[in-house]
């Protein structure tokens, strides 16, 4: 199963690599990680994504994460109302003939395009993973030529109602 | 030996402060009485700094940097203080791993100084340039580099508050040499704030509650204790509380010593070489209550079989322990000690389950630990008995891994607690010998055994020059089989007896080698010769090492075989 888990971090030298390095000697597959400055200057904020097997490991887990010395506070927010979202830039093959036809394919995703070249195109695109999926496929047939993600960085919202399973299946 | 200081009185002129000085600063600040130390080009400052202060605590430069990280976890285990290491940069830090991941997975506090290549080569591969802190992130508890002389007394504190709370571990501090040539004048602060570091100590008394009433509703109750009894010091707390509510009690390999072996509720260490009883009693129990220890694999054998009709309670100060391996029905995350009063505190219903007790001293009658005794050869089973006999059961015993471990483990009834070291975790060779001369510097009155195999002792023999030159009293109990005894079982038993590179055909004369290093060596190889030579070396005022002629096709028994469970040992008798 898919969670998204958030740990609050001392900005201390090595916490990426003594946090990623425990995830894999303990066999947790990481999907992705985004890590940045939170609003407290010197801690930072880390949002993975993992595939889990069981309730078990998941336990594990956030329990290995704790154990971090590093590490303030670990939250499973998979069943939270939370928002979600991911970057993605993407580099595809365009000429002036199919611009405006991308341009078409991309409006209803709320994606811009933010560099333009004879014959390719630099899409942004920012919204939940599946978002950014259907969009990679709707893109591939005109050619992509570069792709990055930031991987996804997640919030719970500010209110928390009380069936939040439904609205969070949206998200994967 | 420990001499009292404060650090202003150290012979160090303010003017002329460097790094290196305050490094050894910091350390009398933290009370170290001991130092394992090998110097090295990025530890010079260093080691001249500790030349010029006249430090209040002694420095013993073991002979190989392993030697160094293993007395320090020998001085860690019995003292309960961490071991203090100090190594070079490169090759001197990369030769402590084995015994830093040892400390690891035995919870061993050791505060590990290495010294760095200049902080302006760093990443550039400089001579002796390695990347420790990458290298020992996943086998420390936490590591350091110092970047900024200033935090150099902070980090030291943190060091030592980090390797030595909580669940303790190794912490490694890499010091850049320009920081400890780096000429001071300031003043430190060397307040400390761990935000994400609170290891609980008080259990939750709801918790403690539920353990209760589990307790007072069991008809068939055992106790497993492990090292964590140890750490926390509630070796007293664990006999009273399994008196009071007449527990039987279990130990782990670590554990031993927890509880007294020679108690009537002692039913001996469980687990893959454990006595028959503690592994029935496991698999039988309706309730399991764990006391520090982490359901280690040699413990459990095939978890499907582990206690399946037990009720499972785990107190442990390391929360992740909880449920990693065994599923728990009672959770407690607190110090044993705590965990212990507060259970005594409460109260419970003392049920009455001698049945229970009957059947398991009629297994004990039934199913002891058993050997056959050679007529003339010595067994070492009975080798161990006899170690114990002479020593009237209160030495402290050190081995390595392998099948003189597992002897001495059933067969040295270890009655008080922090008298037992050994490798158990990571089972590492060239364990032993090292450990004991670290445990007989924080002991310097007791009776320190090495009990180690010829393979495991010439792993670190070459530390014979520091029991000499610091005439550490050490007995060396080689059981010599002339192979890897435990290795060559397993080649027995699983690989139809092909003896793959396990025989030791070439060993040395080992009491002319303990002689080319001064030390006095005896060789026994005759059973009847046994309890008049142990006497001798035990009273020996130094060093001895002592080649033990042991039958050579000794298996260790009873055996949980790997992928069986724990009621399904083999071996259980003749």
């Amino acid at each position: 199963m898919k969670r998204i888990i958030t740990a609050t971090v001392q900005n201390r030298s090595g916490v990426l690599n003594r946090v990623t390095g425990m995830m894999v000697k303990r066999q947790f597959n990481i999907e992705s990680i985004s890590v940045g400055p939170s609003e407290t200057e010197g801690i930072s904020k880390m949002t993975f994504v993992v595939e889990v097997s069981d309730d078990q490991k998941l336990e594990q887990l956030t329990k290995q994460l704790n154990k971090q010395i590093d590490v303030l506070k670990v939250t499973d927010i998979t069943d939270k109302a939370i928002v979600a979202r991911e970057l993605a830039l993407i580099k595809v093959g365009s000429s002036s003939q199919n611009r405006a036809e991308i341009q078409g394919v991309i409006t209803p995703f709320r994606a811009s395009v933010i560099d333009v070249s004879k014959d390719s195109l630099i899409i942004q695109v920012t919204g939940n993973p599946e978002k950014i999926d259907a969009l990679i496929d709707l893109l591939r047939p005109y050619g992509i030529k570069e792709l990055t993600r930031t991987g996804v960085t997640a919030f719970q919202r500010g209110r928390q109602p009380e069936n939040v399973q439904e609205m969070n299946a949206l998200i994967f | 030996m420990k001499v009292e200081a404060k650090p202003k009185e150290l012979a160090v002129e303010k003017k002329t402060t460097t790094g290196a000085d305050v490094f050894i600063r910091s350390l009398v600040d933290a009370d170290v009485d001991t130092v394992f130390g090998y110097p090295g080009g990025a530890v010079l400052p260093i080691y001249d700094a500790l030349y010029r202060a006249n430090a209040p605590f002694q420095h013993i430069l073991c002979r190989h940097e392993q030697g160094l990280i293993h007395a320090a976890e020998g001085y860690a285990r019995v003292t309960g203080k961490p071991g203090v290491v100090i190594a070079t940069s490169g090759p001197g830090a990369t030769n402590l791993i084995t015994g830093i991941t040892d400390a690891m997975m035995d919870s061993l506090p050791v505060v590990i100084f290495t010294g760095q290549v200049g902080t302006g080569v760093i990443g550039t591969d400089a001579f002796q340039e390695a990347d420790i802190i990458g290298i020992t992130t996943p086998i420390t508890k936490y590591n350091y580099q110092v970047t900024d002389l200033k935090q150099l007394p902070r980090i030291v504190k943190e060091a030592f508050h980090i390797a030595s709370t909580g669940r303790p571990g190794p912490v490694v501090v890499d010091i850049p040499k320009n920081i400890s040539q780096e000429i001071t004048v300031d003043e430190f602060d060397t307040a400390f704030h761990l935000p994400g570091y609170q290891p609980t100590v008080k259990p939750n008394p709801l918790q403690i509650r539920k353990l209760a009433d589990a307790l007072s509703r069991s008809e068939r109750p055992l106790l497993l204790a492990g090292a964590g009894v140890l750490f926390a010091d509630a070796a007293k707390e664990l006999k009273v509380f399994a008196e009071k509510y007449q527990l039987p009690v279990t130990t782990t390999l670590l554990g031993l010593g927890s509880f007294p072996g020679t108690n009537e509720l002692s039913l001996g260490m469980a687990g893959m070489h454990g006595t028959y009883t503690a592994n029935m009693a496991i698999y039988e129990c309706d309730l399991l209550i764990n006391i520090g220890a982490r359901f280690d694999d040699r413990l459990t054998g095939a978890i499907k079989h582990f206690a399946p009709n037990a009720k499972v309670a785990h107190i442990d100060i390391d929360p992740a322990e909880i449920g990693k391996n065994i599923k728990t029905k009672i959770p407690v995350v607190g110090d044993a000690k705590e965990a212990l009063k507060q259970l005594l505190d409460v109260n419970a219903k003392i049920t009455n389950h001698d049945e229970w007790l009957q059947s398991l001293n009629s297994k004990k009658e039934d199913y002891p630990l058993w050997y056959d005794r050679s007529e003339e050869l010595i067994s070492p089973q009975w080798l161990i008995e006899q170690v114990y006999e002479v020593s009237n059961g209160e030495a402290i015993v050190t081995t390595d891994v392998g099948q003189h471990q597992m002897w001495a483990a059933q067969f040295y009834k270890f009655d008080s607690p922090d008298k037992w070291v050994t490798s158990g975790g990571l089972g590492t060779m060239g364990f032993g010998f090292p450990a004991a001369i670290g445990a007989q510097l924080g002991r310097p009155d007791e009776l320190v055994v090495s009990i180690v195999g010829d393979g495991g002792f010439q792993m670190t023999l070459q530390e014979l020059s520091v029991i000499k030159e610091r005439n550490l009293p050490v007995k060396v109990i080689i059981i010599n089989n002339e192979a890897l005894g435990m290795v060559r079982q397993w080649q027995e038993k699983f690989y139809e007896e092909r003896y793959s590179e396990s025989l030791l055909t070439e060993n040395p004369d080992f009491i002319k080698l303990a002689e080319s290093y001064g030390v006095k060596g005896v060789r026994v190889d005759k059973e009847e010769n046994v309890p008049r030579v142990l006497e001798d070396v035990f009273s020996y005022d130094g060093p001895v090492v002592v080649d033990c002629r042991v039958v050579k096709r000794e298996c260790v028994f009873p055996m949980v075989a790997p992928g069986a469970g724990n009621h399904e040992m083999i071996g259980v008798t003749k």
